[in-house]
């Protein structure tokens, strides 16, 4: 593990919410997105040992590219899905997405998803069981569709495959 | 998928959310959620980095059955690197790219609304 010890004046992390502001208004976006913001949270506890819980996992990953000629087209197709998890692709399609492709890259899965972490954590039995499936549900622009469909959609996903848990990595 | 996250917990159902984009988690509020200081593309580990993808899956474990309240989060004790360029890439707007940028975004726009038409 690398220490590192600064001294600094601005916070170290980056604000995405500033970032994306400033990028898409010089883009000629003249309305900044509308972050949702919560006062209260909703919280679940585990109803029982993790060591016996089935643990899913929901990407905001692709499993293909999907037809169409351009990013526009395909983001009008996209659907939330489940897969089975021993028929996982080779390679999640993430081109459609934001993240940063000067800096850093998509190819090994398990840094975005980690669907072999998951099952290694079930052999040593820190967890009851991976779930057989895997979700995806690509970022929305529409925070009403996420919440209206994908989010019920990832819930009923999770009931038909007996998920007690689920860990969300967001690209 | 913070959206994602709040419905399941509203239905029972614990989650842990990895992620990179600290503030617009936390904005929105989540149950639990581990940060990793990283830029966005691999919130679950470095590429190829095998030991810290593993240690990464513990700590979204364990704050998983160890939190005890809403917005709880741990940030994962890696560094992208000791430089920090990376910090100063994505999504930086320079004033020599502006020009470009704003060309784009009418190319968007016209293919938004291209697309639009055809669906």
């Amino acid at each position: 593990m690398t220490q590192t010890k600064k001294r600094t004046s601005f916070r170290t992390f980056l604000s995405y919410m500033d970032l994306s502001r400033e990028y898409y208004a010089a883009y000629g976006y003249s309305q900044p997105y509308k972050w949702m913001s919560y006062t209260e949270v909703p919280f679940a506890r585990l109803a029982k040992p993790l060591s016996q819980c089935r643990v899913g996992l929901l990407t905001t990953t692709d499993l293909e590219k999907l037809p169409g000629e351009n990013k526009m087209d395909r983001y009008l197709l996209r659907k939330v899905y489940a897969h089975p998890v021993e028929d996982a692709p080779e390679h999640f399609y993430t081109q459609d997405l934001q993240w940063d492709q000067e800096t850093t890259h998509t190819d090994d899965n398990e840094s975005f998803m980690p669907l072999n972490s998951l099952a290694e954590t079930a052999t040593s039995g820190k967890i009851g069981s991976a779930a057989p499936r895997f979700y995806g549900a690509m970022t929305d622009y529409s925070q009403g569709k996420t919440s209206k469909k994908s989010a019920p959609q990832v819930l009923d996903f999770c009931r038909q495959d007996g998920v007690e848990a689920l860990i969300l990595p967001a690209l | 998928m913070s959206l994602i996250a709040r419905h399941l917990e509203e239905n029972g159902i614990p989650t842990v959310v990895i992620g990179s984009a600290r503030d617009i988690v936390e904005e929105c509020g989540v149950a639990r959620f581990l940060f990793t200081d990283f830029p966005l593309g691999n919130p679950c580990g470095k590429p190829w980095d095998k030991e810290m993808q593993g240690a990464i899956m513990e700590m979204a474990l364990d704050l998983l059955q160890g939190a005890w309240q809403p917005r709880t989060t741990v940030q994962a004790p890696f560094v992208w690197s000791e430089d920090d360029t990376w910090r100063t890439v994505f999504m930086h707007v320079s004033e020599e790219k502006r020009e470009a940028f704003k060309k784009a975004g009418e190319g968007r726009r016209a293919a938004q609304a291209n697309a639009k038409t055809r669906h």
